[in-house]
């Protein structure tokens, strides 16, 4: 069965220099000498390392967790012992370091003990398959990374109508998709089977542009091999950039993925054969994912494919490839025409490393980029582009500064395949104008967001202090209130009490009591108590005290009579100081 | 002629009393013009203006007090937009500001510290916490980098660190532009 293709618009035809590097059988790469494991590999949250130096490790243990729902777990690619953890440089466009785990491997190779083997993956729930590809660590192996865990949610309706396995490869120079089919098509073939169960697909396509024949004869044969007649194995037409995820799609079901959505909005979910394969051998062999095919390609003396560990130095893989033909210029990470240049060899590889690609200063394929010639809007560029933008409205908005009217012309849809710049006749850096808009589009609206919240606390900063003022006024208003109705209604008692004891029932109760207490205490003086049965000398000696008693109180009273007043006062002021204490100076 | 004077004028009266009614129906609150303004000032709160915040500057702004290139941290950028948004030219910052410069935050010295709580007076934007005679700290992802805490401290323990660019921060620059090139 052959079902229709769909054409895209634009794209571009580029010579694929593919037969450079596809030549000779994939061999593993040797264990280097020591591993440089980044921690961040994919998109989104670097993982968290859970070993510490020294640990001894083995070939398949964890070392990083994943840190949030969109992140993975690393795992060590060979067993030896912890040697550093620390920022290493990593192959990153902006050529600085990182936060990585370096390995001293121990050459023994060998294994941790593996999560279970699964016998029959259609028995396993589908929640439980991608548990199993989340700790695996297994991210997007086509560039991305992106965790392919998430991928696999069929969404609420528990299906998908189109999973499209992408080998189309269509970058120049890059050949390990290409190998991978031809040597490992089995383990694709049973990979695509447990993704379609996972997805509960309804229909599988496997892509293939037409210039891998053999790698589509291989995916053939082994379709055949396991009697598998749901998978469609298609091969579409050669044409930059038909390996991309959108035009994929498009290829495939003439459906196109809205802006702001992703292929999974319209029931797609579109997966590289590298993935698919280590899913397999996540799930039928318990393996995390340590190692991956790398295209090692260019001004080297035998260009190839190698199975190599995460980590391994991009300057050990060259020397296994024969070495450098004169001196390195530049190496590009990915293909020519999406990677990045770094100035430096000794850069680890990671999951989404798919070619290295060297260029020598004596290159006769690779030039220096020409100086930039003024924009000739000859429209070119739109032709090209694949998703149908203009590139140079996008580039003379990019250009100016003027980021709102590039958002007008839809930069964030670009996918930087870098089609207009291939064909711009005046060798203008176009993509590198869009990386830059979107660059500082992004930082700006950091910025506002920053200065938002900024605002925000300020005012609340304000609102406190303001509350904190009005709360301390109140305060001190009532203390002095209560002050205020104190002193008042002693100076009532002592200026007018007697006036107003007819008037006020209460008042009069209280004085009528008062009365009546000074009663008791006048007869309680007079009479004293407990003198009916005394002795005569008890008698006397009464007598005798209470005169003694007497004369006491007269020599009290000859006393002068301020000083009493005075210490009372004193400590009356020691007590309101004590009252207001830290007062702010401010204030 | 008597009709017609009788006819405007009653439209008069009519489109009047519209008028009046929508005046009080959909008066807006405050000064739209500053809140806009104060929407592209970069709420440092650093007072390098010579207003206490951002906020008074844009209201300065507004009432054609105040120029609009009095905002170092907000440098050219903001200047433009403000530029833009008044539909005045733009001009260079005034030196007697300051100059623009990178973005910085502070850090407290914590050993020498001694939790007088003069700095969480100072930050406009409550990013010190601490309490008296505790150890305080400054909360690094709100601070704007105003420096308002360091002239308070007693003990000269805060001090200012830029933000360094890591690989998730760093950005892709401008290429360089076609005539420098050919230079």
């Amino acid at each position: 069965m052959i079902s229709k293709l769909f054409q895209f618009k634009g794209g571009i035809r580029v010579p694929h220099y593919k037969d450079i590097s596809n030549q000779e059988s994939v061999t593993p790469a040797k264990i280097p000498s020591r591993l440089v494991l980044p921690l961040h590999q994919h998109i989104g949250e670097a993982a968290e390392p859970c070993v510490n130096i020294g640990d001894q490790v083995l070939k398949g243990q964890k070392i990083a967790n994943a840190n949030g729902y969109v992140s993975a777990p690393i795992h060590a690619p060979t067993s030896g012992i912890i040697e550093d953890i620390g920022d290493y440089p990593i192959a990153h466009p902006s050529g600085m370091s990182a936060l990585c785990i370096v390995i001293q491997p121990d050459g023994k190779d060998q294994w941790a003990e593996l999560e279970s083997r699964a016998k029959d993956y259609t028995s396993i729930d589908p929640s439980h398959l991608r548990n199993i590809i989340r700790r695996a660590g297994i991210v997007g192996l086509g560039g991305a990374g992106f965790p392919t865990f998430i991928k696999h949610n069929p969404g609420p309706n528990g299906s998908v109508d189109t999973l499209i396995i992408n080998g189309s490869e269509c970058e120049p120079y890059i050949t390990c998709d290409d190998a991978l089919m031809r040597e490992r098509a089995d383990e694709i073939v049973c990979g695509i089977l447990i993704i379609k169960h996972a997805l509960n697909a309804k229909r599988v396509v496997i892509a293939v542009e037409d210039n891998k024949p053999e790698a589509f004869q291989s995916i053939k044969k082994a379709l055949d091999e396991f009697d598998e007649k749901t998978i469609e194995a298609v091969q579409i037409p050669t044409l930059y950039p038909a390996g991309s995820e959108k035009q994929l799609i498009y290829t495939i079901t003439g459906k196109e993925v809205p802006k702001n959505s992703l292929p999974i909005h319209i029931s797609v979910v579109c997966q590289n054969v590298g993935t698919t394969a280590a899913v397999y051998r996540a799930i039928h062999h318990g393996e995390p994912l340590i190692s991956r095919y790398v295209t090692i390609t260019g001004d080297i003396g035998q260009p190839k494919n190698l199975e190599v560990l995460f980590g391994t130095p991009i300057e050990e893989l060259v020397e296994q490839c024969g070495g450098v033909k004169g001196t390195v210029r530049r190496l590009i990470v990915g293909g020519p025409m999406m990677g990045f240049a770094m100035h430096q060899l000794n850069l680890p590889v990671i999951k989404t490393t798919n070619c290295v690609l060297i260029d020598a200063e004596s290159s006769k394929v690779f030039r220096e980029r020409e100086f930039a010639m003024p924009c000739i809007r000859c429209g070119s560029c739109a032709d090209a582009c694949p998703i149908g933008l203009v590139p140079q409205q996008l580039y003379w908005h990019s250009k100016a500064q003027e980021f709102d009217k590039a958002q007008d012309y839809h930069l964030y849809d670009c996918i930087e395949c870098g089609c207009c710049d291939y064909v711009c006749p005046s060798k203008i850096p176009l993509v590198q104008y869009y990386r830059f808009a979107k660059a500082e589009i992004w930082k700006r609206e950091q910025e506002t967001q920053k200065a938002d919240t900024a605002r925000q606390r300020h005012e609340f900063k304000q609102f406190r202090v303001e509350r904190e003022k009005a709360e301390k006024a109140e305060k001190h208003r009532q203390k002095k209130a209560a002050l205020e109705a104190k002193t008042n209604a002693k100076k009532d008692d002592t200026k007018d009490g007697v006036k107003d004891d007819k008037s006020d029932p209460k008042k009069a109760a209280i004085l009528a009591a008062m009365e009546r207490a000074k009663a008791k205490k006048a007869e309680a003086k007079t009479k004293p108590q407990n003198t009916d049965n005394l002795t005569d000398a008890q008698k006397h000696l009464i007598e005798k005290i209470d005169a003694r008693r007497t004369e006491r109180r007269a020599a009290e009273s000859k006393l002068p009579a301020g000083k009493e007043d005075e210490r009372r006062s004193e400590r009356r002021e020691a007590e309101s100081s004590r009252e207001t204490p830290n007062k702010d100076p401010k204030e | 002629m008597l009709s017609a004077i009788f006819v405007l004028g009653l439209l008069a009266l009519v489109f009047g009393l519209i008028l009046g009614f929508i005046a009080i129906k959909f008066k807006v609150e405050g000064d739209p013009l500053v809140e806009k303004i104060d929407g592209l000032l970069p709420q440092t709160q650093c007072g390098q203006c010579g207003f206490p915040g951002c906020k008074p500057y844009a209201e300065a702004i507004a009432a054609d007090e105040a120029d609009i290139n009095q905002c170092p941290p907000g440098g050219e950028t903001t200047i433009i937009a403000l530029a833009d948004l008044l539909d005045r030219e733009p001009k260079p910052l005034n030196p007697e500001n300051g100059a623009e410069s990178e973005t910085t935050v502070v850090y407290i010295d914590e050993q020498t510290c001694i939790g007088c709580t003069l700095c969480i007076q100072a930050c406009p934007i409550d990013a010190i916490a601490g309490a008296a005679k505790q150890m305080h700290t400054i909360i690094e992802s709100e601070c704007t980098g105003c420096n308002l805490c360091i002239p308070p401290c007693p003990v000269d323990c805060i001090h200012i660190k830029p933000i360094g660019i890591t690989v998730d921060t760093w950005r892709w620059d401008k290429p360089i532009a076609i005539a420098e090139a050919k230079s």
